[in-house]
């Protein structure tokens, strides 16, 4: 195991959102009413002597420009949540801890990003881009890794037989052990964790209680940790805001791009594959214009999302400037890749299909490709119906009659006298249970033009002189 | 995008092929160097090449074809069938002259060699029972709902993608730069382009490979051969279609 701890110490303030200017004192203060304390100060009331768990009337006094504001449980839980998803990438194992910290098992994912260096290059790339102040430390167990974390040591410490060395000298204060324990060991005398340690285990036990002695085991690797682990959220949404209004489907094109890309990382983050999304065109006053795009199996490919999205959206009407995009996929299916077999001759149809479908749905509408099948009656307009294009089509036998290759969207009256009764007639009488009875003798006919058609008088009328004939079909 | 190449003869009225007899002189470096005899086998090999038709032979240019199902058809037809990878018009004064039976024992074959057959916008209803009734595998085929703005866009994506075995198109209007396109994505796929057009079109130029016009004869409807693409000798051929 090869733990990777990430403590944001100043995720409290960082994952409010106040209008607070930077160069004003300010702190974020918890507890009751009549009690409120410190939680954290921004580096500025520091300065003056503002300190964590410091009463709040004692820093008004040592600073009276402090700004204050409560602390947002909620919103810290939703950061550090947003950043357990980016921590996803670097292993299927994270875990959060607290209200600010993280735990990742990497000893697994070590070969795939190159290396300790490489991964913690790419982590700390990260860690800058995000913008959270954080300190990382890697250690054999999570709960060494979080006391090196505590003390900002950017220590990597891969051998389980080095750390009790290594913890000898950690203060207890960062042990995270609880805080009225750690205000009793202080008073005994302690001051590190290597102090600690070389005490008597059943005298310790009787001080500091069996569950606190459980932790520092857990900390030294002598008994095994379970951490709960985090699940990545099983939807996704995300939005940018424009400062303006941008009225032009060519100017939407980057921002869509970005969108889709991130959204494709997600997706190649969780191993899933999405089947249906929206996309969101926010507007200023009138009510958001949604464009859903459904596709016929999960994908994840970010230029096909793309070329989807893209064509998506250029049918759409832009009925008013658009001020914010967004995405939102609801239902993340996992994706199963095209399974390929080696020795399949035509590899090519199975894969430049689906992206055909897709590309043909996306412009001339979902509904616009269908399946025929068969069905089993005897009545012509209801022996065929449209079908999706994977269903299964049930078996029906065949008919040994003559049928037209074409049949009319309704039938329609015959003009003229056909000039020949090619074969004919053929009674079918069909229906009586449900409403739409038909008693119909069909006939094969040549008309003046020499075009073979299929039509129908009402059964047990005489053709051509009492009863009109009515054309269902063409033999084409 | 591919651009449409303008200088193509657009004159060309359909008696003829496209590609014209082409004449390859032997290098005379070569002549200088090696001796007569494997020169003229040079130029033999040269010459077999499929692309190369030489008009006093008689052999015809060997292709890719898929059987029409009517030995009367397919003897007249270079290759003894369908081309593959090219446009084929057929061209129709009425519904209902038989137009859609030719074309089906090429599609049983297909879809039942597993070859999707996408029909672009027909006129009418396909008629499952009497396409299951000729053989026709009807989980291979799509029919596909378009405006008619968008058929040829339809069309062409089709064509190129080369995953369709067989296209078929009702194109009432469209000029020679259209079907061009559609020829060219024909070509690309490597995909059976049929293409059903009005009588009135037989007097219009067109890049199709195979121009059949479909005519109501005395007793039975007639076809006749306008242009095909490596055939020479009689200009126009019809045999009658319902036995």
């Amino acid at each position: 195991m090869f733990w990777v701890c990430l403590h944001y110490p100043r995720l409290a303030l960082e994952a409010l959102h106040s209008d607070v200017p930077a160069d004003r004192p300010h702190a974020v203060v918890d507890g009751p009413q009549q009690r409120r304390h410190v939680v954290l100060a921004n580096a500025i009331a520091n300065k003056v002597g503002v300190r964590a768990r410091q009463p709040l009337a004692s820093a008004q006094l040592l600073c009276p420009r402090l700004a204050v504001t409560p602390r947002d449980e909620a919103a810290e839980r939703q950061a550090l949540a947003s950043l357990a998803d980016h921590a996803y990438r670097y292993s299927a194992d994270v875990s959060i801890a607290g209200a600010d910290t993280l735990f990742l098992e990497v000893g697994a994912s070590l070969k795939l990003f190159g290396g300790w260096p490489a991964l913690e290059r790419r982590m700390r790339e990260d860690i800058d881009r995000l913008g959270y102040a954080c300190t990382l430390a890697a250690a054999p167990t999570a709960t060494a890794a979080r006391v090196f974390a505590t003390c900002r040591s950017a220590i990597a410490l891969p051998e389980l037989a080095q750390l009790p060395l290594a913890l000898d000298a950690a203060p207890i204060v960062a042990s995270s052990l609880d805080p009225k324990i750690v205000a009793a060991l202080h008073g005994m005398g302690m001051r590190t964790l290597g102090d600690l340690f070389r005490l008597p285990r059943a005298e310790l036990a009787r001080r500091i209680g069996q569950p606190a002695l459980d932790h520092l085991d857990r900390m030294r690797g002598l008994v095994a940790e379970t951490l709960p682990r985090w699940q990545p959220p099983p939807r996704y949404a995300r939005r940018i805001e424009f400062g303006y209004g941008i009225e032009s489907h060519t100017a939407l094109a980057f921002p869509l791009q970005r969108l889709v890309r991130e959204f494709a990382q997600f997706l190649a983050a969780r191993d899933g594959g999405v089947q249906r999304f929206a996309i969101e065109l926010g507007h200023e006053r009138d009510a958001c214009t949604r464009i859903d795009i459904g596709l016929l199996a999960p994908q994840r490919d970010a230029a096909s999302l793309l070329e989807l999205a893209r064509a998506r959206l250029e049918r759409v009407e832009l009925v008013a400037p658009v001020h914010a995009l967004a995405l939102r996929a609801d239902d993340l299916p996992p994706l199963c890749p095209l399974h390929r077999d080696l020795f399949e001759t035509n590899r090519r149809e199975q894969l430049d299909w689906p992206a055909l479908a897709e590309r043909l749905r996306a412009r001339l509408g979902d509904g616009a490709l269908q399946g025929i099948a068969c069905v089993a009656d005897h009545r012509p307009d209801r022996a065929w119906r449209f079908v999706a294009l994977c269903a299964n089509r049930p078996v029906v036998p065949a008919t040994s009659m003559s049928r037209p290759f074409w049949l009319l969207h309704r039938p329609l009256p015959l003009r003229g006298r056909p000039t020949r009764v090619l074969a004919g007639p053929e009674r079918i009488e069909s229906g009586w249970w449900d409403e739409s009875d038909q008693r119909r003798d069909y006939y094969v006919i040549e008309t003046r033009d020499g075009q073979r058609a299929w039509a129908f008088v009402e059964m047990g009328q005489a053709p051509g002189r009492d009863a009109p004939w009515t054309l269902q079909g063409w033999f084409a | 995008m591919f651009t449409t190449n303008l200088s193509e003869p657009v004159s060309n009225t359909g008696d003829y092929p496209l590609f014209a007899p082409t004449v390859v002189a032997a290098a005379p470096r070569a002549a200088t160097i090696a001796p007569a005899r494997r020169d003229e086998t040079a130029l033999a090999d040269v010459l077999r090449h499929p692309g190369i038709w030489r008009r006093g032979s008689t052999k015809v240019p060997r292709s890719d074809t898929l059987s029409t199902g009517l030995a009367d058809l397919d003897a007249l037809l270079p290759g003894g069938g369908w081309p593959r990878g090219a446009l084929i018009e057929i061209l129709l004064a009425e519904d209902g002259l038989g137009e859609c039976s030719l074309l089906l024992p090429a599609l049983a074959t297909l879809t039942q060699a597993r070859k999707r057959v996408v029909l672009v916008a027909p006129p009418y209803i396909p008629y499952a029972p009497a396409l299951a009734a000729a053989g026709v595998d009807l989980a291979q085929l799509v029919h596909i709902d378009s405006t008619a703005s968008d058929t040829h866009w339809t069309a062409e994506q089709c064509l190129r993608a080369g995953c369709c075995g067989a296209v078929l198109n009702w194109l009432p209007r469209s000029d020679y730069r259209q079907l061009r396109r559609l020829q060219l994505a024909a070509e690309t796929g490597g995909t059976f382009g049929f293409v059903f057009r009005p009588l009135s079109a037989a007097h219009e130029a067109s890049p199709a490979a195979l121009r059949l016009r479909l005519e109501p004869g005395e007793a039975q409807p007639r076809l006749e051969i306008l242009k095909c693409r490596g055939r020479f000798g009689e200009p126009s051929h019809a045999l009658g279609l319902r036995a």
